[in-house]
């Protein structure tokens, strides 16, 4: 009966009609849905294709900027060449002598014959040797007088040639680092004392200058990026979480109301430089905040995150039954017993979900930090205390790669690569932490 | 021998509880109630019943002021408890609610235990003094809700994980447990299957020793069971009021008559 | 009358009571025919009377079962339950009132076997008119709802008994004239009260009726003609 439309020939010869004979329309209806899907497994698939290839290039590209080229370095640490020095107005170009001469004595000592001098020699090391060597001593006065085996860093050139970056032929107008030296390296490298290690001080270290390359480090805007996050945290959860609680369950239902939530809306769609530059206007320029602090960043990033939060509390509050309300109510609670009883505890899981997507958005946030000068380069050393740490200069995450990304030297390059994969680490770890939290608090009803 | 019939059924059937005088419910500009006159009986059960959309549940949720909730719903006229007027300014309606409890139609405990859905009304008003008087109106409660004995092993068990009878019986007892005077039960068997529904129903024929029911209820053979007194809301208009036998035997209204009988019309 | 949303309940309602006036039919035929068979002292007819309350007997099953069907399965109220409390009450007196019929019709072959005596006769029928008349009425009433009819019905008992009362006295002095007419005149006196219980059963029915369209049954005490319980002796 429900199929006349097809043809008369149904009719006419009923055995048609047998559910083992499909009809045209149920073989087009089937052959849509059959479309549909494999729209669908298409779209899936151009997506996944499209993250591994973003996540295999950045792994490839980033990946090697967590090993880094070392030259290991016995010196003598000579009391009066280390006095001598220290009383020098440049300490550390007296320092610097004391390492050319011990780089001398090595390479003659691994056999490698050559007519360079220390100096020439020492262009395969990185500048911050003698500053690290000066460190050493100063931290460790004891030491003087005996031989330490230091492991300094090799310069960018020598980095990237052993990393493939730098080939023979790119050296000749190159007044850094000639063919020569490579010929050094190379030996070196066969003598053992010159490689690849994996190297904690792009985790852990601060950033470096422009020259210095293989020195720079994510640790300091790591700890930037933290503070942030500490702020995000304790302003936009309980101001976010109150304006929901008020707007969802207490707020009457009028023009103004309604003026606040398009508002709130909309602020979630405002671009993030618009927030930047309002906080460099007010938090800077009016209330003279310390510039490039992590306290003005977490206020710019809370007013960022803000909406989120509310609309995110909205949210899971709305998903509270009413009966729970209702069930409150009736026994004789008050609005607010209600609200804090039983709505937010089941709302909790929402919350926390949404709290921490929002934290994770202002962790990757780039554009406000620029504006108020939360650059890379600003942090040389960690904060003097917990405290001072939100009032001391410093740069962010997504700065610093930021940053690095727009420097000349290609070394800075892979170090940026390497930054979004600390970056992504830290997403990822927040995403995880929203699932378990969501899983814990989650209950039936 | 028309009083013979009466004894088992009722109790003290002149006692008033709540009286209602005139009332009119608006929500925004549409009326939902429209002049209810009604005087409910102490210690008996009275049955709200009629079509959808009728105004049953609304003129129940009036009673203990849960309509306060919708902000765009005014009641004009007057309902009182004991001749209290519970619309007066000095009314709160914490204190109201404590004594007209509410059951609602789909059973709503809380995600907690089974313990703490009944204390927490207790605990709100502040009812008990330390945990063994808690212990005791817990018990109490889930006793005269008749599901003492099948949960007095795992009190401290989620309520949700009840089945669906016996979550609305936990809901009962957590009404009760803050000693209210009026039970509102707007269907409250309506998500529940024969068999649990006849057990709320013995519940309910029990309470009524003690509290003054009204309940609305969208099965008319439920209403029968249950309920001396049955009330017919019809487009907001309370069309007809009386002992339920009368109403379910002998209507007085053409407009009961087709409801209760299903007919069209 | 309006609908019920469910129309099978009215066909249910409707089929019962179409059964309940086939009965009505069937009954009143067997007053009229026992009646007529006495005053024709027809043993045949007479037969045919008892034979035919089988099918009154039968019916009356079929539609007991059948309010006990709709009860069950459609939970009648108010007028519905009213209908169906009705008809089952109906349904009882007027199988009573087919036995009463039968049993008249039983006691033919006898009272044709003695000498006739036949001023009885014309006052047998007259009754048993009336009550087949009031039968009649009282289903038109069932069918009609209607109250007025009913009430009329109720009323005309008194009739039958009066008429009872006189025939009463009349068998007694046909039995003190000659002795011989005691048998016969046992017969048609039992006759005579079974038909006056006819006109009782009726009454009742009428009483049903009048419950299931008011909702109440009459308050006032039903009239009664029949004194023959307070005759000590006949003057």
């Amino acid at each position: 009966m429900t199929d006349t439309s097809a043809n008369g020939q149904n009719n006419a010869a009923p055995k048609k009609n047998s559910l083992f004979v499909q009809d045209a329309r149920l073989k087009r209806r089937k052959s849509a849905e059959k479309r549909f899907q494999w729209y669908g497994i298409g779209a899936i698939s151009i997506g996944c294709i499209f993250l591994v290839v973003l996540l295999t290039n950045i792994l490839m590209n980033g990946s090697s900027a967590f090993r880094q080229t070392f030259i290991d370095l016995p010196i003598t640490l000579n009391a009066e060449e280390i006095e001598a020095a220290e009383a020098s107005m440049l300490k550390t170009g007296a320092y610097k002598n004391i390492i050319y001469a011990a780089l001398e004595e090595q390479v003659a000592s691994k056999g490698v014959e050559t007519e360079m001098s220390g100096k020439d020699l020492g262009k395969i090391m990185s500048d911050s040797a003698p500053g690290e060597l000066r460190g050493f001593v100063l931290a460790n006065p004891d030491a003087i007088g005996t031989t330490v085996d230091f492991s300094f860093f090799a310069s960018s050139r020598v980095d990237g040639y052993f990393k493939g970056r730098v080939e023979r032929a790119d050296l000749v107008n190159d007044k850094n680092l000639d063919a020569a030296h490579l010929d050094i390296i190379d030996q070196l490298k066969d003598a053992g004392i010159v490689g690849l290690h994996f190297n904690a001080e792009f985790i852990f270290g601060a950033d470096a200058s422009d020259n210095r390359p293989e020195q720079a480090g994510m640790g300091l805007s790591i700890l930037g990026s933290f503070y942030m996050m500490i702020v995000v945290l304790l302003l936009a959860l309980p101001i976010g979480v109150g304006a929901a609680i008020y707007l969802e369950e207490f707020a009457p239902q009028s023009k103004f109301t309604d003026v606040i939530e398009v508002n709130i809306s909309n602020l979630a769609a405002v671009p993030s430089i618009v927030f930047g530059i309002l906080g460099l206007a007010i938090f800077i320029q009016t209330m003279h905040f310390t510039k490039s602090a992590p306290l003005v960043g977490g206020l710019v990033l809370t007013l960022m995150t803000l909406p989120t939060i509310i609309i995110s509390t909205r949210a899971a509050l709305k998903a509270v039954p009413p009966s729970i309300r209702e069930a409150a109510l009736g026994l004789g609670a008050s609005r607010m017993q209600a609200v804090f009883d039983h709505v937010l505890p089941l709302a909790m899981p929402g919350i926390l979900t949404g709290t921490i997507i929002g934290l994770a958005q202002a962790l990757g946030e780039t554009a406000p930090l620029l504006l108020i000068g939360m650059v890379g380069f600003l942090a040389t050393n960690t904060p003097e205390s917990f405290i001072a740490g939100f009032d001391t200069p410093n740069s962010a995450m997504p700065a610093q790669i930021y940053q690095w990304a727009s420097r000349a030297d290609p070394a800075f390059y892979e170090r940026a690569w390497g930054g979004i994969i600390i970056l992504l680490f830290f997403l990822l770890a927040m995403n995880i932490i929203a699932v378990i939290l969501r899983r814990k608090f989650e209950r039936r009803w | 021998m028309n009083d013979m019939r009466y004894i088992e059924r009722a109790t003290d059937m002149n006692e008033t509880k709540i009286t209602a005088r005139d009332v009119h419910v608006f929500y925004g500009d549409s009326e939902a109630i429209k002049g209810v006159d009604v005087d409910i009986q102490a210690r008996a059960v009275t049955a709200f019943i009629g079509p959808s959309g009728c105004g049953k549940s609304t003129f129940l949720r009036t009673i203990n002021r849960m309509n306060d909730t919708i902000p765009s719903c005014r009641v004009t006229g007057g309902i009182t408890l004991d001749g209290e007027d519970i619309y007066d300014k000095r009314v709160d309606v914490v204190q109201l609610r404590q004594k007209i409890g509410m059951v609602f139609q789909k059973p709503n405990p809380f995600p907690k235990s089974i313990y703490d859905n009944i204390a927490y009304g207790p605990r709100i008003h502040g009812l008990t003094k330390n945990k063994a008087e808690m212990d005791e109106i817990i018990e109490k409660s889930l006793r005269r809700a008749a599901i003492w004995d099948e949960v007095k092993d795992r009190l401290q068990a989620p309520g949700t994980g009840l089945s669906g009878g016996q979550q609305q019986r936990l809901c009962i007892a957590r009404a009760i447990a803050t000693s209210p005077e009026v039970l509102l039960m707007d269907e409250p068997c309506s998500a529940l299957d024969p068999i649990a529904t006849a057990q709320v129903e013995e519940l309910i024929d029990e309470l009524r020793q003690e509290y003054t029911v009204v309940i609305v209820t969208h099965s008319m053979q439920q209403a029968a069971r249950v309920s001396q007194k049955t009330a017919f809301f019809h487009l907001g208009h309370l069309v007809e009021y009386g002992d339920t036998s009368d109403i379910f035997t002998n209507p007085k209204d053409q407009r009961t008559e087709s409801y209760i009988s299903g007919k069209i019309g | 009358m309006a609908q019920h949303i469910s129309s099978a309940f009215d066909r249910d309602l409707e089929a019962v009571q179409a059964q309940i006036i086939k009965m009505g039919g069937l009954v009143e035929a067997a007053i009229l025919d026992s009646a007529k068979a006495l005053e024709e002292r027809d043993t045949e007819l007479a037969e045919k009377v008892r034979k035919a309350d089988k099918a009154v007997d039968a019916l009356e099953t079929t539609i007991n079962e059948e309010c006990a069907r709709i009860i069950a399965l459609r939970a009648p109220v108010s007028t519905d339950l009213r209908t169906v409390l009705a008809v089952m009450k109906i349904n009882g007196n007027l199988e009573r009132v087919g036995d009463y019929a039968k049993n008249c019709a039983k006691r033919v072959p006898v009272i044709a076997q003695g000498q006739r005596i036949s001023g009885p006769d014309a006052a047998l029928r007259r009754m048993a008119r009336e009550v087949q008349d009031m039968l009649k009425d009282m289903l038109d009433a069932l069918i009609q709802r209607d109250a007025a009819l009913a009430a009329d019905v109720r009323l005309r008992d008194q009739d039958v008994d009066q008429m009872y009362n006189a025939l009463f006295r009349e068998v007694l002095t046909f039995m003190l004239e000659d002795p011989r007419n005691i048998t016969a005149c046992m017969h048609l006196h039992f006759i005579a009260k079974n038909i006056e219980r006819m006109g009782d059963l009726v009454t009742n029915m009428a009483e049903q009726v009048i419950y299931l369209v008011t909702g109440e049954l009459p308050e006032d005490p039903r009239p009664k003609g029949d004194n023959t319980s307070l005759i000590a002796e006949v003057k």
